[in-house]
């Protein structure tokens, strides 16, 4: 199967409409992914799924962006969180 | 607030130093006339001179940033509304201080709100800390996994808007283990790949292996057939995932 036309491929595909690129890819030698190894990442078992993923967090004024990454890391029970970035503090 | 959870926390970062886009609403000290206010912002697009403000969390040393766009959304008596894209670690509260100095009637910020961190959005379709604790009742209750497929994207979403370069199979567990990615392993090649810039390197499932820069050009990895391609700064894939090839083949020879 050519890459273009694979599932994996339709993936990333989807990432160029998240980030409104458009990108054309040059495709080097033709290959094939084994289906025994990783996983197309929206088909994860879920505590996988959660251990890859991001959370467009609506965050709640009050708490700090520290604060709410804390209590995410409670809620999930996962050893590592981080966000991107906060506003500058409030005066 | 895009928060990443275990593995892609390794990735997050990178929004930090992202460009931003924010809608803000400014005060100013006295009446303008429209157009006068639609000039002097428009002034200010380009790079900047900006010292930060008094009330901020780095060196107050005068220094250049990038607005790469402003516009005016409403304009009611004294009161301004516009949409600010800008590099990361620009003031707004300082641009509309100097707005207000350039226009001769001083001005301040009355509020903040960030629209966008690089490529993700945050005024769209956005998870509260309710819809996350009902997926996670949902899971872990029922074992029903729909909600919280919803409220959590792949980390992949992160580095959407990195060049790319897709690998083969073989060639992921030796990045997974710290190696550099080499010619032989490169599949596929987004055409927007620069030399010197940043990457991300994907499996063919669409997996975030790693990030990096790229070592070589477009057309350089493209004929290569061996060298360093991508020097790897990140690594997101867990070791292990993908069978190591590269340990067997190391123990052949020794054979």
């Amino acid at each position: 199967m050519k890459i273009e036309s694979s599932k994996g491929f339709a993936f990333l595909k989807k990432l160029d409409e998240v980030a409104n690129k458009k990108r054309n890819y040059i495709v080097k030698s033709e290959a094939e992914t084994d289906p025994r190894y990783g996983f197309y990442p929206f088909e994860r078992p879920v505590d996988v799924y959660i251990s890859y993923g991001l959370i467009p967090l609506d965050k709640p004024p009050g708490p700090t962006s520290h604060e709410v990454v804390a209590w995410i890391k409670k809620m999930f029970g996962v050893s590592k969180a981080g966000h991107g970035g906060t506003l500058e503090p409030k005066p | 607030m895009p928060v990443a959870l275990e593995n892609a926390t390794r990735v997050i970062g990178l929004l930090m130093h992202s460009y931003k886009e924010y809608v803000a609403l400014m005060e100013l000290h006295d009446v303008v006339d429209r157009d006068k206010l639609v000039e002097v912002m428009k002034t200010f697009v380009g790079k900047i001179y900006q010292r930060p403000p008094l009330r901020s969390s780095v060196k107050r040393s005068l220094r250049i940033k990038e607005i790469y766009s402003i516009d005016l959304l409403e304009f009611e008596n004294r009161h301004v509304l516009f949409k600010v894209r800008c590099e990361s670690g620009t003031y707004i509260r300082k641009l509309c201080h100097d707005i207000g100095l350039l226009l001769g009637v001083e001005a301040h910020m009355r509020e903040l709100r960030r629209t966008m961190v690089a490529h993700i959005r945050e005024d769209l379709p956005i998870v509260t800390m309710h819809d996350v604790s009902e997926a996670l009742y949902l899971l872990n209750r029922y074992k029903d996994d729909t909600l919280i497929r919803k409220v959590v994207l792949p980390g992949e979403y992160i580095v959407a808007h990195l060049p790319r370069i897709l690998i083969r199979d073989s060639a992921v567990d030796a990045i997974a283990h710290g190696a550099q990615l080499a010619a032989p392993g490169v599949v596929a090649v987004s055409d927007d790949l620069k030399k010197g810039e940043r990457v991300a390197i994907f499996t063919l499932k669409g997996e975030l292996v790693a990030i990096g820069k790229s070592a070589m050009d477009l057309e350089e990895v493209l004929k290569s057939e061996k060298g360093v391609v991508v020097n790897i700064e990140r690594v997101v894939m867990q070791p292990n995932v993908y069978p190591s090839l590269w340990k067997k083949s190391k123990k052949e020879q020794a054979i």
